[in-house]
């Protein structure tokens, strides 16, 4: 009976466990890098449904998370959207922009894929630095509520009558209960139709369709979703920074970040995602601190060609071979 | 003999300039073991990706089971009933060999059925191909023969009424063309319509009953194995005399 219900009750935990962080109160540096290592789970998961179920590489990310960040605050501009109104509608638009890229893109194969996203980035980066409404190229900055309220509860309130006493605690538990959905949505898709009909996609698309696997519409519906949720990830940020300019929203470190955890966790099950980016962004946030921000690309960048030539299957695949 | 299943008429395909099939006429009768042989680079294969789909043909109809198959995308002639293997094999390697069956079981034949349902449909076709044994194991131990074996297993999962067998036979030895041969006599027999795509030329006479044979993209020979046996142009086709 545990046993089977041992990954939902792990995620019951580990919500309890993000909420309990938020009541000690914490020096506010750690809910800050705490924020950035959980949207970082949310992100490489969001990628491993399309990248390493569906075999498809996506160096779009950031052109996904941007979009979201830029949905969410042009809602804040226009009327003052709360925060989960942000959240739906960018993951929508987000997975609307999923579709459309899709259905442009993934009847290139391989490399022709990876190049054609790399473009979205840059393309939503040159139209946002045009449109004032949200900015433009100067930034933005959001005054986040001062005491924001969900269905009539205060959240947020300094003078102790909300949940939370400020607003990078209550965001560091929105962060942390949204990347324990999506690893909840990547393990479904994983143990379902989906994920075996992607894996199929990945081992061989050509011998996947003659098996009746109908290869476009999967990897539609994995775009969508990755996308939907890079859109959510990207949501929450502006509220988190209260300052966005675009080469922050669209910034490559999101694109290199989300293929590099993944790959160094182990892309062929969701727990590989979630191991990379805890690693990875706990590493990232001490090297900030310790050494400079400036160090993160080339840490990534060392450790994923050191993964690709000794444990092509990652930190997860490497431990599974040796419990055989 | 009853009715034909797949009409192939004037179908032809181009790639660039380079014309691979040039009005290619012929018609399998249900629950035939039809041949199709002829030199490398002839158009075999590519007659058959454009009636499995993998290509679209340029001229042409293609008619499967009284249905035009003009447009339709492979997984979906999949779901109609056309299966083929590939002349090298393609596993899909990430997958165990009992998942590799479960892929068309899940998404064609056994769609919407329990895992613990498909999982027995896919053990009892491993069995009729001796392979039961080895369900649990990944793809990449397998032999040259297994890899094959494999192959057909998968095609076979998908419940087909006309299965298309790419040179199922290269690179196997006597006894083991023998086995491949008489396993797909067994699925014939259960009413199984099967093309045979071979350059074993023993096993491709001894299964079929009817051989078409292509040669630089054009139908040079259609007829019984005897006949084709005889017929000059054949003979020029393989030898160049």
């Amino acid at each position: 009976m545990l046993q089977r219900y041992r990954f939902e009750i792990g995620c019951v935990v580990a919500l309890l466990a993000c909420f309990l962080i938020t009541q000690v109160e914490l020096n506010r540096f750690y809910y800050f890098a705490g924020f950035a290592i959980l949207q970082y789970v949310l992100i490489s998961t969001a990628w491993n449904i399309l990248g390493g179920y569906g075999g498809y590489i996506n160096f779009g990310t950031a052109g996904f998370l941007g979009l979201g960040t830029y949905v969410a605050i042009a809602m804040i501009q226009w009327y003052g959207a709360g925060i989960i109104e942000q959240i739906i509608v960018a993951g929508a638009l987000a997975g609307l922009l999923g579709l459309g890229i899709g259905y442009i893109t993934l009847r290139l194969k391989g490399v022709y894929f990876a190049i054609a996203t790399l473009a979205i980035a840059i393309v939503l980066e040159t139209f946002v630095n045009n449109w004032d409404y949200v900015g433009g190229a100067a930034g933005v900055s959001i005054l986040p509520p001062r005491t924001p309220e969900l269905l009539g509860i205060t959240i947020v309130d300094r003078k102790g009558g909300g949940i939370f006493y400020n607003n990078k605690e209550w965001l560091f538990f929105l962060m942390g209960a949204l990347a324990i959905a999506s690893v909840w949505i990547a393990r479904t898709i994983e143990f379902g139709k989906l994920g075996r009909g992607l894996n199929a996609i990945k081992d061989n698309e050509e011998a996947a369709e003659c098996m009746g696997v109908p290869t476009l519409k999967l990897k539609l519906i994995a775009t969508v979703i990755s996308g939907a949720l890079m859109g959510v990830a990207g949501a929450v940020f502006p509220s988190y920074l209260t300052f966005v300019d675009p080469p922050t929203a669209f910034n490559l470190e999101f694109a290199v970040n989300s293929l590099a955890m993944p790959m160094i966790g182990g892309t062929f099950t969701w727990i590989g995602p979630v191991v990379g980016s805890i690693l990875l962004g706990t590493v990232q946030q001490v090297a900030i601190v310790t050494i400079s921000s400036e160090i993160n690309l080339l840490i990534i960048g060392l450790l994923l060609v050191i993964f690709v030539t000794i444990a092509p299957h990652g930190i997860v695949g490497w431990f599974m071979k040796k419990n055989k | 003999m009853a009715e034909a299943l797949l009409k192939v008429d004037s179908v032809t395909k181009n790639f660039g300039g380079f014309t691979a099939l040039s009005e290619v006429t012929t018609e399998v009768k249900a629950g035939e073991r039809f041949g199709l042989i002829g030199p490398n680079g002839s158009g075999k294969t590519t007659l058959i990706n454009c009636i499995s789909g993998t290509l679209t043909n340029d001229g042409g109809s293609i008619i499967f089971d009284g249905q035009d198959l003009q447009g339709m995308k492979a997984h979906v002639r999949t779901a109609a009933g056309i299966t083929r293997t590939f002349q090298i094999p393609r596993p899909f390697h990430s997958m165990t060999i009992i998942d590799n069956l479960k892929i068309p079981l899940e998404f064609v034949s056994a769609s919407g059925r329990a895992q613990t349902e498909i999982r027995d449909e896919a053990m009892s076709i491993l069995e009729t191909m001796g392979m039961a044994e080895k369900a649990d194991e990944e793809t990449s131990g397998l032999t040259q023969i297994e890899l094959r074996k494999l192959e057909l297993a998968r095609a076979i999962a998908a419940k087909p009424k006309l299965l298309i067998s790419d040179e199922a036979m290269a690179g196997l030895t006597g006894n083991e063309v023998d086995e491949v041969t008489q396993i797909l006599i067994n699925f014939n027999e259960q009413g199984m319509t099967i093309i045979m795509i071979e350059h074993i030329m023993r096993a491709v006479m001894q299964f079929s009953q009817r051989v078409i044979c292509l040669d630089a993209g054009q139908l040079i020979a259609e007829g019984t194995p005897d006949i084709i046996q005889k017929d000059k142009g054949v003979e020029r086709a393989y030898l160049g005399v």
